[in-house]
């Protein structure tokens, strides 16, 4: 898992900052064990694009039995009934699905604040228009880079013209636009060309999202981990930008969680506030969860929404703090940020009640850092080739292939 | 209110919420109460009339009101209209 505010995204997560004075506090916050306020729907993995940071499974090309169109209002109404509010599209790329329509209309009809999380590829004017007319809130758009040329090298398609075309029209239908890019070492460079860009097109919000990795993005890691000189001359960049364009756009930077030494509170904590539904129905505390040795993951074409949130023993396992170990067990800064996140505990320890490595209390931190270290320092000349992420590679992965 | 925010009632929270992009802030009763008389209709002196006529034991409800008004305005969640 890799989120630590309200968002549903596939590739980063970043926050929204929801101030508040009048409320009880900024973005809805639960105890171990609240509501799904944050339904993430991955449609299908079918996508366009083949960006080699995704973190969709490594093994999506077993997930061809998608859910239909009755059974996705199902979980909508479910969830919804459950007490979920955002509603998060998203893929692979959702605007695949032909009945994209339909699902956006019946969202709306159940209450829903419905976010299309998408590339812009399969998006037309008639389309915005459509969604228009069926209910949807806000759109969030994904750029590779602020060039052409690298733009659709990394999306491993000729993406860039259309995508700025898109832009504009969602801000002629005056949706609340998100423009995302995630940044790796390829692209952390043109980070100012990215916020000018997106200022350009008026973005109501930048997210400028670090590669968190997880799914091909760890398979990429060693060509994608950019060297702590470009991190820090990034995020100064980020910073000043915040400043300059407050009231007119919302710049969002997500830290790279490597170079960090506390980690995040990934997804708020385990099951407690959100919920993603993988392509063929699989409910996961997190879109990263699949990774998880050990644990099955119960479907919603087998099981109810609120004995999957409540019951199930799966979105049990890392509840609360009972399932800590030390140093988390004892740590004062357990409640804050539950240990980190459980995916990269497991992937980079082999145990997902460990501390999050990214900490520095954790007896991994040291080895994670000389990790880190050792791919940054590789000159450019060695960096290792990207693999894209598509349905080739993918079952060549699942064959053994590498 | 602002194009970029939505306001409803949230029956599973029991309270009015804020809702934009991927994010939601949850309203206490009196800032519900507020807000929902954020109709572009209204005006300030209005919404603090039908408040006081609602609530009339509340002490330093205009105040209170032009408070909320000025956060909420702050945030960009209200803009305001010349009448």
């Amino acid at each position: 898992m890799s989120a630590e505010e309200l968002t549903g995204r596939r590739d980063d997560h970043s926050p929204r900052p929801g101030p508040l004075p009048a409320g009880e506090g900024g973005r809805a916050r639960e105890a171990s064990h609240g509501k799904p306020l944050w339904l993430l729907a991955e449609l299908t993995y079918k996508c366009p694009l083949q960006c080699p940071y995704c973190s969709n499974p490594l093994d999506m090309a077993r997930y061809t039995d998608e859910l239909t169109t009755e059974e996705w209002v199902r979980v909508f109404r479910e969830a919804r009934a459950l007490g979920a509010v955002q509603l998060g599209l998203s893929g692979g790329e959702a605007l695949v699905r032909k009945d994209l329509e339909d699902l956006i209309a019946e969202a709306h009809r159940l209450g829903f604040y419905i976010n299309l999380l998408t590339s812009g590829v399969g998006m037309d004017e008639r389309r915005i228009r459509a969604f228009k007319e069926a209910g949807l809130d806000h759109i969030q758009i994904s750029f590779q880079a602020s060039s052409e040329e690298l733009n659709n090298r990394i999306a491993g398609n000729r993406s860039f013209r259309h995508k700025l075309a898109m832009a504009r029209l969602i801000k002629k239908y005056e949706y609340p636009m998100v423009l995302c890019c995630v940044l790796h070492r390829h692209n952390t460079d043109q980070i100012e060309q990215i916020i000018e860009m997106a200022h350009r097109l008026e973005a109501d919000y930048l997210e400028l999202a670090s590669t968190q990795y997880y799914g091909w993005a760890l398979h990429n890691r060693e060509a994608l981990l950019p060297t702590l000189d470009q991190v820090q001359r990034a995020e100064a960049i980020a910073h000043r930008y915040q400043e300059k364009l407050k009231g007119k756009m919302r710049v969002l930077y997500v830290v790279p969680d490597y170079y960090e030494d506390r980690p995040k509170a990934c997804m708020k904590g385990w099951g407690s506030i959100f919920l993603t539904i993988a392509p063929d129905g699989t409910a996961l505390p997190c879109h990263a969860a699949g990774s998880l040795p050990g644990l099955t993951f119960p479907n919603v074409r087998e099981h109810g929404i609120e004995w999957i949130w409540d019951e199930s023993p799966d979105f049990n396992k890392f509840r609360g703090l009972d399932w800590m170990k030390e140093p988390c067990r004892t740590c004062p800064e357990r409640t804050k940020d539950f240990g980190g996140c459980r995916c990269q505990a497991y992937l980079l320890t082999g145990d997902a009640a460990n501390a999050d490595p990214v900490c520095s209390k954790s007896p991994h931190h040291l080895e994670l850092q000389r990790r880190v270290q050792a791919i940054a320092a590789k000159p450019p000349e060695q960096t290792v080739p990207l693999v894209f992420r598509n349905m080739r590679n993918s079952k060549r992965i699942i064959a053994g292939g590498s | 209110m602002a194009k970029t925010f939505r306001f409803q009632w949230e029956e599973a929270q029991g309270c009015h919420v804020l809702l934009y992009p991927e994010g939601m802030v949850k309203l206490n009763t009196a800032a519900g109460e507020i807000l929902k008389r954020c109709d572009g209709e209204r005006s300030v002196a209005e919404i603090i009339d039908d408040l006081g006529a609602q609530f009339p034991g509340a002490d330093g409800l205009p105040e209170d009101v032009l408070t909320f008004l000025n956060t909420a305005y702050d945030n960009q969640w209200i803009r305001l209209e010349a009448s």
